[in-house]
């Protein structure tokens, strides 16, 4: 079986480093520890995680907080091992900083390896390195409690031991006389000593290597449910979002950039808007403006009224252009092939061919937070606020656009009111950033309207699919998948090393080339045209479509086969991963599976690995007044270790109502050459009426952690558009579905 | 000339153009930074707040049609004193990114205030112009609920 998928990721990671040149792996920019970027006025840092001081504990997590529950669970690991309670935990995000990597970012999270406790092998050191040589500090990817499940513990473990040996010294008793609970060393006459005072003590001391880690059976906070510790403040507005950031003479200020993508200003005047009520300034670069107010509406109405012509773009003019471009690269040589095994050709040169064709659209995030950011530049040094998903990217990109050094620039990370992968970019700080250099020591917050937002967003591309398949004795002897989006690695890695380059990008083909199904002669081809619109990660990337391209032709083929799609699915799932035919057995059982429903009601199943989770999912629909309404969501997840169930079935829900908002309704279209949709009005999403009841199961077959933030995602649009196909006999190949179906809004 | 309005029980004299909408006024001038901006064009409900009890969109209405008491999120309750609702919402872990939550809140006060004990019919009619991307409506839903059957056995 000639599979090169493996090795075709490699090649992805090593053919980006190897460009970047000078980078060695293996050497000692590799291994090297990076520094502590922590240095407390007072107390102590024992670790880039951890600070003890009079204000107690504070634990830095350097995963931002966009909803995931984040700063709640990688505390929780710390805690665990610490010995403190965890709501007496201070978090913060900390400084941009090489520490704080994230080494789950490129590592192979395929169905194959997850039931192998832990990584290993060169390739796995590689794929560990690569993230850390490259200061990748991202939030983003499902990645942030793989990352951080041994390194925090271990952060947590290596404290306690020291604070015990500081304990030790001081007191002139052995460590094994000594025992720690809740934040204080306990001697054996039950005195207490608060970690706080033996903090200063503690950093003089050499931290073990290799400190003991608990056993799953001695948790005390993981594995089960905690409360969340940003709730109190996000339920009382006092949750500090970047746009919320206010500082002493803070000036409030919008942006508007050329909404043809490439282009730039023709021509402008802004005479009547300097004159405008509150506007203090007007700064005009090559591709649009930016005007400074003393408040963020009286800057948005100004901006209105600025005259400019914009000149054409380099992107397509329309939709129909866009989608011709995006099928016209099928011509050209396949970005990459992610899976080849058996002789497609040969097991597809005779026999019926079942040929099937689907389509996906554009997507904004739209986060519920508009792009926005706080920048202070005084003394040659630039503060910026915003919320984002890599902040040592956007510390470098504002450095090298205001000709400072690196350090010369402190990103300040709070939270995110959504992120979605749209705050992975650096294109709302720049602004902002630019702007405070046109008023030296004075804050300026840049807020984008709504319609800057969507206009300007790193869309999740638009994709074409094509299906060849052929059946024998009710099996899927050979399936041919080949996918045409334009490569949304690409903008990144332009980002992260500087080179535009055109790397091979599995993401085209993931969710499709990565799934679980015993089939023979199984290939799967992604090309990936360059259109000139920004295109970027929207949760769950490849998967947000591939899935329903690769779950609707499964779906199609059990039809043909005259198959139950349950039955189907797990007649070629079982053998290839036994965990995936659980959560497909599960979610059955929970759903009390049938796909022979009463008239008037609809039933569709769908399962998609990603990022190292198994996710299954069942969709009831029925007609109301002949329209499509949703009314119950089953899911049954492996997550192979769940470290907070409540947030993971919080994730998992919000993800499958994120999946279905794009699939029911969200689409980007393009008309002279720039996007046509502004607003919620023509980009909507679920609201609480037409959100469906949801039943969630988790379960923790597979031995290896898997992502949560995003793989509840995928199965979402493929088991609606199954149920669909089960209630009306109609098989929609092509989101958003409302093009095509009525549904109950 | 400045225009007088009472937050959360405490006069402000404005002095910004009479059309400069409630919303900006409360996050830019009074620094009340809860009530957040994520449309403009009253779609997504975040900027909601109540005035004279009743929940209205402030990013429509303009500072010269102020017509009654405004309260915001920061008037309803506050960390140290939860309302019944921000406890039930807190009982729930209702919130994910959370930039929507003080909208949603405000929404749901004000329906509680009008109907103690309200269907699933109700809460969506109430709630539907109060978009959240992260999809927490299923616990906002049961935390409303919660909330209702708190206030009717109190």
């Amino acid at each position: 079986m000639g599979r090169i998928k493996t090795f075709s990721r490699r090649a992805f990671v090593v053919g980006s480093v190897a460009v970047v040149g000078g980078v060695a792996f293996g050497g000692w920019k590799a291994l090297k520890t990076p520094k502590n970027p922590l240095s407390p006025p007072d107390g102590a840092a024992l670790n880039p995680w951890l600070i003890i001081d009079q204000r107690g504990i504070t634990v830095i997590v350097p995963r931002a907080e966009m909803g995931q529950g984040i700063q709640t669970t990688l505390a929780a690991l710390v805690a665990e091992e610490l010995d403190v309670v965890l709501s007496d935990i201070n978090v913060e995000h900390g400084p941009a900083a090489q520490a704080y990597f994230n080494s789950a970012l490129v590592a192979d999270r395929s169905y194959e390896l997850a039931l192998e406790e832990k990584p290993s092998g060169w390739a796995t050191v590689m794929a560990d390195a690569f993230p850390k040589v490259m200061s990748l500090q991202v939030t983003g990817g499902s990645t942030s409690t793989i990352d951080a499940f041994e390194k925090m513990r271990v952060a947590g473990a290596t404290a306690r031991e020291t604070l015990l040996k500081a304990a030790s010294h001081r007191l002139n008793i052995p460590i094994s006389q000594l025992k720690t609970k809740d934040g204080q060393v306990i001697s054996p006459d039950n005195s207490q000593i608060p970690y706080a005072d033996l903090a200063e003590d503690a950093a003089q001391i050499d931290p073990p290597k290799s400190p003991r880690l608990k056993p799953s059976s001695e948790w005390r906070y993981l594995g089960k449910s905690q409360p969340r510790l940003d709730q109190d403040a996000k339920v009382t507005g006092t949750a500090e979002f970047g746009i919320d950031k206010r500082l002493d003479g803070l000036l409030f200020a919008t942006i508007h950039m050329t909404p043809h993508f490439g282009g730039a200003i023709e021509k402008i005047d802004i005479t009547t808007a300097e004159t405008m009520a509150g506007v203090k300034k007007i700064v005009v670069w090559e591709d649009g403006f930016g005007v400074i107010a003393t408040n963020t509406w009286l800057a948005m109405q100004a901006s209105d009224a600025v005259e400019v012509i914009w000149s054409k773009g380099s992107a397509p003019d329309d939709t129909e252009a866009v989608f011709h471009a995006i099928e016209a690269a099928f011509n050209d040589k396949a970005n990459v092939e992610m899976r080849n095994q058996g002789d497609v050709d040969k097991a597809l040169s005779s026999g019926e061919v079942i040929e099937r064709s689907y389509r996906a659209p554009f997507l904004a995030h739209a986060t519920m937070e508009p792009m926005n950011a706080t920048a202070l530049f005084q003394n040659n040094r630039l503060d910026i606020w915003t919320g984002n998903q890599s902040p040592v990217l956007i510390r470098d990109a504002c450095a090298d656009a205001l000709g400072l050094k690196k350090d010369q620039v402190v990103v300040h990370t709070p939270f995110m009111g959504g992120g979605f992968g749209r705050r992975g970019t650096v294109d709302f700080a720049l602004p902002a950033a630019k702007l405070a250099k046109e008023m030296p020591a004075t804050p300026i917050q840049v807020t984008w309207t709504r319609e800057e937002d969507m206009r300007h967003d790193w869309y999740r591309p638009g994709s074409i699919c094509h299906y060849r398949a052929k059946l024998e004795n009710g099996h899927i002897a050979a399936l041919d998948g080949k996918m045409s989006s334009p490569s949304p690695a690409a903008p990144v890695i332009k980002l992260a090393t500087g080179f535009d380059l055109a790397p091979e990008d599995p993401t085209i083909t993931e969710g499709s080339h990565d799934q679980p199904y015993a089939i023979d002669h199984f290939r799967v081809r992604g090309y990936a045209p360059q259109l000139g619109i920004p295109v970027g990660f929207w949760r769950s990337v490849g998967g947000s479509q591939n899935g329903f391209f690769h779950e609707s032709m499964i779906d199609e083929l059990a039809y043909e086969a005259g198959a139950d799609p349950l039955e189907f699915r797990l007649k070629h799932i079982r053998p290839e991963h036994e965990p995936a035919a659980k959560a497909l057995e599960t979610v059955a059982e929970m759903a009390n599976w049938t796909s022979k429903t009463p008239r008037g009601v609809g039933r569709g199943i769908a399962h998609v690995w990603s990022y190292g989770s198994s996710v299954a999912e069942v969709i009831n629909i029925r007609e109301n007044d002949g329209m499509i309404e949703i009314t119950d969501v089953w899911i049954a997840a492996d997550l192979g270790v769940i470290l907070d169930p409540a947030i993971v079935e919080a994730q998992l829900t919000g993800a499958a109502i994120y999946g279905l908002s794009a699939a029911i309704q969200g689409e980007i279209t393009f008309a002279n050459g720039a996007v046509e949709q502004g607003n919620f009005p023509d980009y909507d999403a679920l609201r609480m009426h037409n959100t469906p009841r949801f039943h969630v199961t988790l379960l923790q077959n597979n031995r290896r952690m898997g992502g949560a933030g995003e793989p509840g995602t995928p199965p979402a649009a493929p088991a609606l558009a199954n149920a669909i196909f089960n209630l009306t006999g109609k098989r929609l190949r092509e989101m958003p579905f409302s093009k095509h179906i009525g549904f109950l809004t | 000339m400045a225009k007088r309005i009472r937050v959360n029980g405490q006069d402000h004299d404005i002095d910004l153009p009479p059309d400069v909408p409630l919303l900006w006024i409360l996050r830019d001038a009074l620094n009340l930074t809860g009530t957040k901006f994520g449309c403009g064009v009253a779609s997504c409900g975040a900027c909601t707040v109540h005035i004279d009890g009743k929940a209205v969109r402030s990013c429509q209405v303009a500072l010269e049609d102020v017509w009654g008491d405004v309260t915001t999120i920061e008037g309803h309750g506050k960390p140290q004193a939860l309302s019944s609702l921000q406890k039930s919402w807190v009982d729930h872990q209702v919130a994910q990114c959370g930039y929507c939550q003080s909208g949603q809140i405000m929404q749901a006060a004000a329906l509680l205030a009008e109907n103690p004990s309200p269907s699933d019919a109700d809460i969506d009619e109430a709630m539907a112009g109060n978009l959240c991307r992260c999809g927490t409506y299923p616990r906002m839903r049961a935390a409303i609920h919660s909330t209702a059957k708190m206030l009717q056995e109190a």
